[in-house]
């Protein structure tokens, strides 16, 4: 760019307060009920002295340059918390987008020839701000549903105390390799934490188990083995049985049962416990 | 976004025992860094130590580099083993279970491609060895 | 630290492995363990590793030799505490510790060594009474 050629930062460093009034009105339109007046006029402000400080005197300097930088962080952690506080893509790049606007605005109001050419500049540059704006927003809203993604598998994993000494994880619906992981974590720590030396991994409520599946249920039951513990697996169905007979499983020594009454009554007789009807005649 | 750096600029010595627990702190760091699971941290520690006993027994030392990777927005933990040590000669038998060499010690090396996500073994007889894992955070 | 303490209760050795291990402490407790089994005749060893956040196959393979040397000198050993992501970790790595006993913490520990004496050593020792009457030895 030549020296002495008219900028868009002149531009704008020329209008300064008239460029701001009108942004600022437009943002409060769209968003005037989810921001205070304060807030906008705050954002508004800082983003526009970045904005010149990146530009320095070259109008047609990259937004991926180094001066730049301040500018791109303050839009990257603008966005990252529009993202969380629920605004929707359009409302968070409008806030950029708006300056455009404002800009003609200001053009057509003093019949600005020169400022024309230098607004071709802007709206090339503010045409990547946005873009910008749009993909931290995107990133952002990933990570939280990534967040909210761990945090349901966490919720997801019931271990329920049945007895002294006996834990059990009742198992519902398709079981992904990832989730079978985290799972099986969480009942050898609830052994360690309750000290129970029993646990009834309940698979009725689970449609199929594919190999994967059935090797992390295998490798639970070594690990917990090792911890000092064992398990019983109940509620096989009769379609599950020959899915695991078919992949070649062998679940060797470990016990399983029909149901999960049936793994209680084994696990609480390996503790030492029998159950004896009150009427004085002996249980089974 | 910044963040404490738990990379080793320069890569740790591996010559002795003592390194070894050196060198499980520092990728033990690295994993607490990139936010892994306690059980992922294990995971990736354990194989560091199955990785640096090697380089330390057969490759006769050599040296380690931890570093924070990122692809795809997702985190992980790279570390590298290098030794000039007088290499593998069969890689094949290497990599079975169970294989044992000399002192009746295995070579660890499928176990310890088991516990991470991304495995890489270079060597050849009298060119040393370089071994380079990465595991993810889930 | 040097070496590992072992500690004696009883009929039983206790060692409680604190964090990282270098490999020749270890193969120096396997050592020690040894002796002092034969030195005092112990029936049992408990391992307690509740304080290892790392077991890989060198210290795996110390505690599976433990136990088989062990053995052989007419002493069980039973390791417990094991870490829920040690467990996990040595499983991947098909460490099975087959031959190795284990439980949750050093009580459980204690009554499994217990039991596995057997309850020969629990009955009293009787003077035989004239009433008995002696079953003469069967060839």
């Amino acid at each position: 760019m030549e020296s002495g050629a008219y900028g868009w930062m002149d531009l704008l460093r020329e209008s300064r307060e008239d460029v701001l009034v009108r942004w600022a009105r437009l943002v409060e339109r769209n968003l005037g009920d989810r921001l205070t007046a304060a807030e906008l006029d705050h954002d508004i402000r800082e983003i526009f002295d970045l904005l010149l400080a990146g530009a320095g005197t070259d109008a047609a300097g990259a937004l991926s340059g180094a001066s730049y930088d301040e500018l791109r962080s303050l839009l990257a952690e603008l966005s990252s918390t529009r993202a969380r506080q629920g605004f929707s893509p359009t409302e968070t790049a409008i806030s950029i987008f708006a300056l455009k606007e404002a800009v003609l605005g200001v053009l057509e109001a003093h019949e600005d020839l020169r400022g024309y050419q230098a607004f071709a500049n802007l709206s090339r540059l503010v045409d990547d701000l946005g873009l910008f704006m749009l993909e931290s927003y995107a990133a952002a809203r990933d990570r939280v549903i990534a967040e909210q993604a761990e945090t349901l598998l966490e919720l997801a994993t019931p271990v329920v105390k049945l007895w002294d000494g006996v834990v059990a994880l009742p198992l519902v619906g398709t079981l992904d390799s990832a989730r079978t992981q985290v799972v099986m974590e969480a009942l050898l720590q609830a052994l360690v934490d309750t000290g129970s030396e029993h646990a009834i991994i309940d698979i009725t409520g689970v449609p199929a188990v594919d190999t994967q599946v059935a090797q992390h249920l295998l490798k639970t039951v070594q690990a917990a083995r090792l911890l000092g513990a064992d398990c019983i697996i109940s509620g096989i169905r009769p379609q599950i049985a020959q899915t695991v007979v078919g992949l070649g499983i062998e679940f060797g020594d470990i016990h399983t049962k029909a149901s999960l009454s049936d793994a209680l009554l084994l696990a609480l007789r390996r503790s030492g416990f029998d159950l004896v009807p009150r009427n004085g005649r002996s249980g089974s | 976004m910044s963040h404490q750096s738990t990379d080793t600029a320069e890569p740790l010595v591996l010559a002795s025992e003592a390194d070894v627990v050196r060198v499980r702190q520092a990728v033990r760091a690295a994993a607490v860094a990139a936010t892994f699971s306690l059980v992922d941290q294990t995971k990736l520690v354990t194989a560091t130590s199955e990785l640096a006993r090697n380089t330390l027994v057969y490759g006769g030392g050599g040296r380690v580099l931890v570093q924070t990777v990122d692809r795809d927005r997702r985190r992980g933990v790279l570390v590298e083993f290098v030794d000039e040590g007088p290499g593998i000669p069969d890689v094949d038998l290497a990599m079975t279970d169970g294989w044992t060499s000399g002192s009746g010690l295995g070579l660890g090396l499928s176990g310890a491609k088991r516990l991470v996500d991304e495995f890489d073994l270079e060597t050849a007889p009298g060119k040393g060895t370089s071994v380079r894992v990465t595991k993810w955070k889930r | 630290m040097d070496r590992v303490p072992i500690l004696k209760i009883g009929d039983i050795l206790l060692v409680s492995i604190q964090i990282d291990l270098q490999d020749h402490i270890a193969l120096a407790l396997q050592d020690d363990l040894s002796n002092r089994i034969v030195e005092t005749g112990a029936s049992g060893v408990l391992i307690d590793i509740s304080a290892l956040e790392i077991v890989d196959s060198f210290i795996g393979r110390m505690i599976s030799t433990t136990a088989a040397v062990s053995r052989v000198l007419d002493a069980e050993t039973v390791v417990v505490g094991m870490q829920p992501a040690v467990a996990i970790t040595l499983v991947e790595l098909g460490l099975t510790l087959s031959g190795v006993r284990t439980a949750l913490d050093v009580d459980r520990g204690l009554a499994l060594l217990k039991r596995s004496a057997g309850p020969v050593e629990e009955e009293p020792l009787e003077p035989a009474s004239p009433d008995r009457t002696h079953e003469p030895p069967v060839d």
